[in-house]
Protein backbone atom coordinates (compact mmCIF):
# COMPACT_ATOMS: atom_id res chain seq x y z
CA UNK A 1 0.00 0.00 0.00
CA UNK A 2 1.07 3.52 -0.64
CA UNK A 3 2.75 5.99 1.65
CA UNK A 4 -0.35 8.21 1.60
CA UNK A 5 -2.58 5.37 2.80
CA UNK A 6 -0.08 4.55 5.54
CA UNK A 7 0.06 8.17 6.70
CA UNK A 8 -3.72 8.64 6.63
CA UNK A 9 -4.36 5.35 8.46
CA UNK A 10 -1.82 6.25 11.11
CA UNK A 11 -3.28 9.73 11.52
CA UNK A 12 -6.77 8.24 11.89
CA UNK A 13 -5.48 5.82 14.55
CA UNK A 14 -3.88 8.74 16.37
CA UNK A 15 -7.09 10.76 16.20
CA UNK A 16 -9.21 7.88 17.56
CA UNK A 17 -6.73 7.32 20.40
CA UNK A 18 -6.67 11.04 21.21
CA UNK A 19 -10.48 11.28 21.23
CA UNK A 20 -10.72 8.30 23.61
CA UNK A 21 -8.30 10.04 25.97
CA UNK A 22 -10.05 13.39 25.62
CA UNK A 23 -13.56 11.96 26.09
CA UNK A 24 -14.27 12.51 29.76
CA UNK A 25 -11.78 15.35 30.13
CA UNK A 26 -13.73 17.32 27.53
CA UNK A 27 -17.35 16.25 27.67
CA UNK A 28 -18.15 14.81 31.05
CA UNK A 29 -16.87 14.55 34.53
CA UNK A 30 -17.66 11.00 35.59
CA UNK A 31 -18.28 7.58 34.17
CA UNK A 32 -22.02 6.92 34.24
CA UNK A 33 -22.67 5.22 37.55
CA UNK A 34 -23.18 1.82 36.00
CA UNK A 35 -21.07 -1.14 37.13
CA UNK A 36 -21.75 -2.86 33.79
CA UNK A 37 -19.61 -0.29 31.95
CA UNK A 38 -16.65 -0.88 34.22
CA UNK A 39 -17.18 -4.66 34.00
CA UNK A 40 -17.19 -4.44 30.20
CA UNK A 41 -14.05 -2.32 30.04
CA UNK A 42 -12.16 -4.62 32.40
CA UNK A 43 -12.32 -7.52 29.90
CA UNK A 44 -11.14 -5.47 26.91
CA UNK A 45 -7.38 -5.76 27.61
CA UNK A 46 -7.23 -9.52 28.34
CA UNK A 47 -9.55 -10.35 25.41
CA UNK A 48 -7.66 -8.24 22.88
CA UNK A 49 -4.29 -9.52 24.13
CA UNK A 50 -5.43 -13.15 23.96
CA UNK A 51 -6.58 -12.56 20.39
CA UNK A 52 -3.26 -10.95 19.46
CA UNK A 53 -1.05 -13.62 21.03
CA UNK A 54 -2.60 -16.80 19.60
CA UNK A 55 -1.85 -16.17 15.88
CA UNK A 56 1.71 -15.08 16.73
CA UNK A 57 2.29 -18.50 18.30
CA UNK A 58 0.30 -20.83 16.07
CA UNK A 59 0.56 -19.15 12.66
CA UNK A 60 4.11 -19.42 11.38
CA UNK A 61 4.78 -18.19 7.86
CA UNK A 62 1.07 -18.13 7.03
CA UNK A 63 0.44 -21.76 8.05
CA UNK A 64 -1.27 -23.06 11.15
CA UNK A 65 1.04 -25.11 13.38
CA UNK A 66 -0.91 -26.37 16.39
CA UNK A 67 1.32 -29.41 17.00
CA UNK A 68 3.46 -29.99 20.07
CA UNK A 69 6.70 -29.64 18.09
CA UNK A 70 6.00 -25.95 17.48
CA UNK A 71 8.93 -24.24 19.28
CA UNK A 72 6.94 -20.99 19.63
CA UNK A 73 4.34 -22.79 21.75
CA UNK A 74 6.95 -23.90 24.29
CA UNK A 75 8.77 -20.58 24.26
CA UNK A 76 5.43 -18.86 24.93
CA UNK A 77 4.78 -21.16 27.90
CA UNK A 78 8.23 -20.31 29.30
CA UNK A 79 7.40 -16.62 28.85
CA UNK A 80 4.03 -17.08 30.55
CA UNK A 81 5.70 -18.69 33.55
CA UNK A 82 8.37 -15.97 33.79
CA UNK A 83 5.70 -13.27 33.47
CA UNK A 84 3.74 -14.83 36.34
CA UNK A 85 6.85 -15.05 38.51
CA UNK A 86 8.45 -11.66 37.79
CA UNK A 87 5.70 -9.33 36.44
CA UNK A 88 8.52 -7.86 34.34
CA UNK A 89 8.02 -7.16 30.63
CA UNK A 90 11.78 -7.18 30.05
CA UNK A 91 12.36 -10.52 31.85
CA UNK A 92 9.43 -12.08 29.96
CA UNK A 93 10.74 -11.04 26.56
CA UNK A 94 14.30 -12.11 27.40
CA UNK A 95 13.24 -15.54 28.68
CA UNK A 96 10.87 -16.15 25.75
CA UNK A 97 13.44 -15.19 23.11
CA UNK A 98 16.13 -17.27 24.83
CA UNK A 99 13.77 -20.26 24.95
CA UNK A 100 12.89 -19.88 21.26
CA UNK A 101 16.53 -19.64 20.24
CA UNK A 102 17.43 -22.75 22.26
CA UNK A 103 14.47 -24.71 20.86
CA UNK A 104 14.89 -23.87 17.19
CA UNK A 105 18.66 -23.71 17.28
CA UNK A 106 20.69 -20.49 17.24
CA UNK A 107 20.50 -19.15 13.69
CA UNK A 108 24.27 -19.28 13.20
CA UNK B 1 -21.24 23.51 40.01
CA UNK B 2 -18.86 21.77 42.35
CA UNK B 3 -17.15 23.54 45.21
CA UNK B 4 -13.90 25.24 44.36
CA UNK B 5 -10.81 23.51 45.70
CA UNK B 6 -10.20 24.55 49.26
CA UNK B 7 -6.89 26.27 49.75
CA UNK B 8 -4.81 24.30 52.22
CA UNK B 9 -1.94 26.29 53.65
CA UNK B 10 0.90 23.82 53.55
CA UNK B 11 4.21 25.52 53.98
CA UNK B 12 6.16 22.38 53.15
CA UNK B 13 4.50 22.01 49.77
CA UNK B 14 5.89 23.96 46.86
CA UNK B 15 3.10 24.60 44.37
CA UNK B 16 4.98 26.57 41.76
CA UNK B 17 4.42 25.18 38.23
CA UNK B 18 8.13 24.40 38.06
CA UNK B 19 8.18 22.39 41.31
CA UNK B 20 5.05 20.45 40.31
CA UNK B 21 6.45 19.71 36.86
CA UNK B 22 9.75 18.35 38.17
CA UNK B 23 8.00 16.34 40.89
CA UNK B 24 6.06 14.71 38.05
CA UNK B 25 9.27 14.06 36.12
CA UNK B 26 10.81 12.39 39.20
CA UNK B 27 7.69 10.26 39.73
CA UNK B 28 7.82 9.05 36.11
CA UNK B 29 11.53 8.20 35.85
CA UNK B 30 11.38 4.74 37.51
CA UNK B 31 8.64 3.71 35.06
CA UNK B 32 10.96 4.45 32.14
CA UNK B 33 12.88 1.31 33.15
CA UNK B 34 10.06 -0.73 31.64
CA UNK B 35 9.13 1.72 28.88
CA UNK B 36 12.52 2.25 27.25
CA UNK B 37 13.10 -1.48 26.48
CA UNK B 38 9.53 -1.65 25.15
CA UNK B 39 10.26 1.34 22.90
CA UNK B 40 13.47 -0.26 21.65
CA UNK B 41 11.63 -3.51 20.94
CA UNK B 42 8.81 -1.68 19.19
CA UNK B 43 11.34 0.09 16.99
CA UNK B 44 12.95 -3.22 16.05
CA UNK B 45 9.74 -5.15 15.49
CA UNK B 46 8.06 -2.30 13.62
CA UNK B 47 10.75 -2.71 10.96
CA UNK B 48 10.44 -6.50 11.17
CA UNK B 49 6.70 -6.19 10.50
CA UNK B 50 7.41 -4.29 7.31
CA UNK B 51 6.85 -0.65 8.26
CA UNK B 52 9.36 1.86 6.92
CA UNK B 53 11.60 3.40 9.59
CA UNK B 54 10.07 6.87 9.37
CA UNK B 55 6.59 5.42 9.93
CA UNK B 56 7.72 3.52 13.03
CA UNK B 57 9.15 6.72 14.52
CA UNK B 58 6.18 8.82 13.43
CA UNK B 59 3.66 6.43 14.98
CA UNK B 60 5.21 7.08 18.38
CA UNK B 61 4.16 10.73 18.22
CA UNK B 62 0.98 10.38 16.13
CA UNK B 63 -0.56 7.41 17.94
CA UNK B 64 1.56 7.44 21.12
CA UNK B 65 0.14 4.25 22.65
CA UNK B 66 2.65 1.40 22.76
CA UNK B 67 0.62 -1.80 22.52
CA UNK B 68 -1.68 -0.34 19.86
CA UNK B 69 1.36 0.74 17.84
CA UNK B 70 2.56 -2.88 17.92
CA UNK B 71 -0.88 -3.96 16.71
CA UNK B 72 -0.76 -1.31 14.01
CA UNK B 73 2.60 -2.58 12.75
CA UNK B 74 1.40 -6.18 12.83
CA UNK B 75 -1.85 -5.45 10.95
CA UNK B 76 -0.02 -3.31 8.39
CA UNK B 77 2.35 -6.21 7.77
CA UNK B 78 -0.74 -8.40 7.15
CA UNK B 79 -2.20 -5.97 4.55
CA UNK B 80 -5.31 -5.18 6.63
CA UNK B 81 -7.88 -2.72 5.25
CA UNK B 82 -7.39 0.70 6.93
CA UNK B 83 -10.90 0.91 8.51
CA UNK B 84 -10.30 -2.41 10.28
CA UNK B 85 -6.91 -1.16 11.48
CA UNK B 86 -8.42 2.02 12.91
CA UNK B 87 -11.24 0.10 14.63
CA UNK B 88 -8.81 -2.42 16.09
CA UNK B 89 -6.46 0.28 17.40
CA UNK B 90 -9.50 1.98 18.94
CA UNK B 91 -10.52 -1.20 20.76
CA UNK B 92 -6.97 -1.76 22.02
CA UNK B 93 -6.95 1.78 23.45
CA UNK B 94 -10.49 1.74 24.88
CA UNK B 95 -9.12 1.33 28.41
CA UNK B 96 -7.97 4.96 28.28
CA UNK B 97 -11.63 5.91 28.80
CA UNK B 98 -11.12 4.89 32.41
CA UNK B 99 -8.08 7.17 32.79
CA UNK B 100 -9.88 10.04 31.11
CA UNK B 101 -12.79 9.68 33.53
CA UNK B 102 -10.42 9.44 36.50
CA UNK B 103 -8.53 12.68 35.77
CA UNK B 104 -11.46 14.69 34.36
CA UNK B 105 -12.46 16.10 37.75
CA UNK B 106 -8.99 17.49 38.36
CA UNK B 107 -8.74 19.21 34.99
CA UNK B 108 -12.25 20.60 34.60
CA UNK B 109 -11.35 24.27 35.19
CA UNK B 110 -8.42 24.32 32.80
CA UNK B 111 -8.53 26.05 29.40
CA UNK B 112 -9.02 23.90 26.30
CA UNK B 113 -5.38 23.98 25.22
CA UNK B 114 -4.46 22.31 28.52
CA UNK B 115 -7.21 19.73 28.15
CA UNK B 116 -5.98 18.84 24.66
CA UNK B 117 -2.35 18.69 25.73
CA UNK B 118 -2.96 16.54 28.80
CA UNK B 119 -5.37 14.25 26.91
CA UNK B 120 -2.67 13.68 24.27
CA UNK B 121 -0.17 12.79 27.02
CA UNK B 122 -2.57 10.52 28.96
CA UNK B 123 -0.85 7.12 28.74
CA UNK B 124 -0.94 4.11 31.09
CA UNK B 125 2.34 5.09 32.72
CA UNK B 126 1.75 8.86 32.94
CA UNK B 127 -1.63 8.18 34.52
CA UNK B 128 -0.25 5.60 36.96
CA UNK B 129 2.47 7.96 38.18
CA UNK B 130 0.21 11.03 38.50
CA UNK B 131 -3.12 9.81 39.83
CA UNK B 132 -1.84 9.51 43.41
CA UNK B 133 -0.70 13.16 43.43
CA UNK B 134 -3.95 14.36 41.84
CA UNK B 135 -6.26 12.36 44.08
CA UNK B 136 -4.49 12.52 47.43
CA UNK B 137 -2.15 15.54 47.24
CA UNK B 138 -3.10 19.12 48.10
CA UNK B 139 -5.70 20.50 45.64
CA UNK B 140 -3.55 23.42 44.59
CA UNK B 141 -3.81 25.58 41.48
CA UNK B 142 -0.84 24.13 39.58
CA UNK B 143 -1.24 20.42 40.18
CA UNK B 144 -1.89 19.80 36.47
CA UNK B 145 1.81 20.59 35.98
CA UNK B 146 2.51 17.33 37.82
CA UNK B 147 0.57 15.40 35.16
CA UNK B 148 2.41 17.40 32.51
CA UNK B 149 5.69 16.30 34.12
CA UNK B 150 4.81 12.59 34.11
CA UNK B 151 3.28 12.79 30.63
CA UNK B 152 6.13 14.71 29.04
CA UNK B 153 8.80 12.45 30.60
CA UNK B 154 7.10 9.36 29.26
CA UNK B 155 6.61 11.01 25.86
CA UNK B 156 10.29 11.93 25.56
CA UNK B 157 11.44 8.47 26.72
CA UNK B 158 9.09 6.78 24.24
CA UNK B 159 10.19 8.90 21.24
CA UNK B 160 13.89 8.41 21.94
CA UNK B 161 13.66 4.67 22.62
CA UNK B 162 11.58 4.10 19.47
CA UNK B 163 14.15 5.98 17.43
CA UNK B 164 16.91 3.91 19.08
CA UNK B 165 15.05 0.71 18.25
CA UNK B 166 14.71 1.68 14.58
CA UNK B 167 18.44 2.43 14.33
CA UNK B 168 19.25 -0.84 16.12
CA UNK B 169 16.67 -2.88 14.23
CA UNK B 170 18.14 -2.03 10.85
CA UNK B 171 21.26 -3.92 11.97
CA UNK B 172 19.51 -7.08 13.21
CA UNK B 173 19.20 -10.05 10.79
CA UNK B 174 15.73 -11.50 10.12
CA UNK B 175 16.55 -15.05 11.19
CA UNK B 176 16.81 -13.98 14.83
CA UNK B 177 12.99 -14.41 14.88
CA UNK B 178 12.67 -11.04 16.63
CA UNK B 179 9.06 -10.80 15.42
CA UNK B 180 8.30 -13.26 18.24
CA UNK B 181 8.98 -10.44 20.72
CA UNK B 182 5.55 -9.06 19.70
CA UNK B 183 3.86 -12.12 21.21
CA UNK B 184 6.17 -12.00 24.23
CA UNK B 185 5.37 -8.34 24.91
CA UNK B 186 1.67 -9.15 24.77
CA UNK B 187 2.11 -12.17 27.06
CA UNK B 188 3.75 -9.92 29.65
CA UNK B 189 0.99 -7.30 29.33
CA UNK B 190 -1.66 -10.03 29.50
CA UNK B 191 -0.32 -11.47 32.74
CA UNK B 192 -0.30 -7.96 34.21
CA UNK B 193 -3.94 -7.45 33.21
CA UNK B 194 -5.23 -10.76 34.66
CA UNK B 195 -6.39 -10.35 38.25
CA UNK B 196 -9.36 -12.72 38.33
CA UNK B 197 -10.13 -16.08 36.85
CA UNK B 198 -12.69 -14.50 34.50
CA UNK B 199 -9.96 -12.21 33.06
CA UNK B 200 -8.04 -15.33 32.06
CA UNK B 201 -11.18 -16.88 30.56
CA UNK B 202 -11.71 -13.75 28.44
CA UNK B 203 -8.17 -14.16 27.07
CA UNK B 204 -8.52 -17.90 26.44
CA UNK B 205 -11.87 -17.54 24.67
CA UNK B 206 -10.51 -14.75 22.46
CA UNK B 207 -7.40 -16.83 21.65
CA UNK B 208 -9.46 -19.85 20.57
CA UNK B 209 -11.92 -17.77 18.54
CA UNK B 210 -9.22 -15.80 16.74
CA UNK B 211 -7.68 -19.03 15.43
CA UNK B 212 -11.09 -20.27 14.26
CA UNK B 213 -11.86 -16.85 12.77
CA UNK B 214 -8.69 -16.59 10.69
CA UNK B 215 -10.81 -17.45 7.69
CA UNK B 216 -12.88 -14.27 8.13
CA UNK B 217 -12.19 -11.66 5.45
CA UNK B 218 -10.33 -8.37 5.99
CA UNK B 219 -8.64 -9.43 9.25
CA UNK B 220 -11.95 -8.96 11.06
CA UNK B 221 -11.10 -12.01 13.18
CA UNK B 222 -9.37 -9.88 15.81
CA UNK B 223 -12.42 -7.72 16.47
CA UNK B 224 -14.78 -10.72 16.49
CA UNK B 225 -12.48 -12.63 18.85
CA UNK B 226 -12.15 -9.64 21.20
CA UNK B 227 -15.95 -9.34 21.30
CA UNK B 228 -16.41 -13.02 22.10
CA UNK B 229 -13.64 -12.83 24.71
CA UNK B 230 -15.26 -9.87 26.46
CA UNK B 231 -18.66 -11.60 26.42
CA UNK B 232 -17.18 -14.82 27.81
CA UNK B 233 -15.32 -12.92 30.54
CA UNK B 234 -18.55 -11.19 31.55
CA UNK B 235 -20.30 -14.58 31.60
CA UNK B 236 -17.58 -16.26 33.72
CA UNK B 237 -17.58 -13.32 36.13
CA UNK B 238 -20.27 -14.98 38.26
CA UNK B 239 -17.88 -17.83 39.11
CA UNK B 240 -15.13 -15.52 40.39
CA UNK B 241 -16.39 -15.44 43.96
CA UNK B 242 -16.44 -12.21 45.92
CA UNK B 243 -13.47 -10.18 44.75
CA UNK B 244 -13.27 -6.45 44.34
Amino acid sequence: MSTTVLLLTMAACGLVTFLIRLSFIAFGHHLPDDPRIEAFLRYVPPAILGALIAPEIFMVGGNMNASLDNPRLWAALVALLVARLTSSVLATISAGMAALWVLQGWPY
Amino acid sequence: MAALPIFQPDLMFDDTPRAEFFAGVRAELPLLLGVVPFGLIFGVLGLAAGLPGWAVVLSSSLVFAGSSQVVFAQLWGGATPPPVMVATVGVVNLRHLLYSAAVADFLRNLPWRWKFLLAYLLTDEAFAAAIGRLRDGPPTAHRHFFLLGTGFTLWAGWQLSTLGGVLLGAAIPENWSLDFSIALTFIALLVLSVHRRSDAWAAIAAAVVVLLALALPHKLGLLVAAGVGIAFGLFMRRFDGKKP
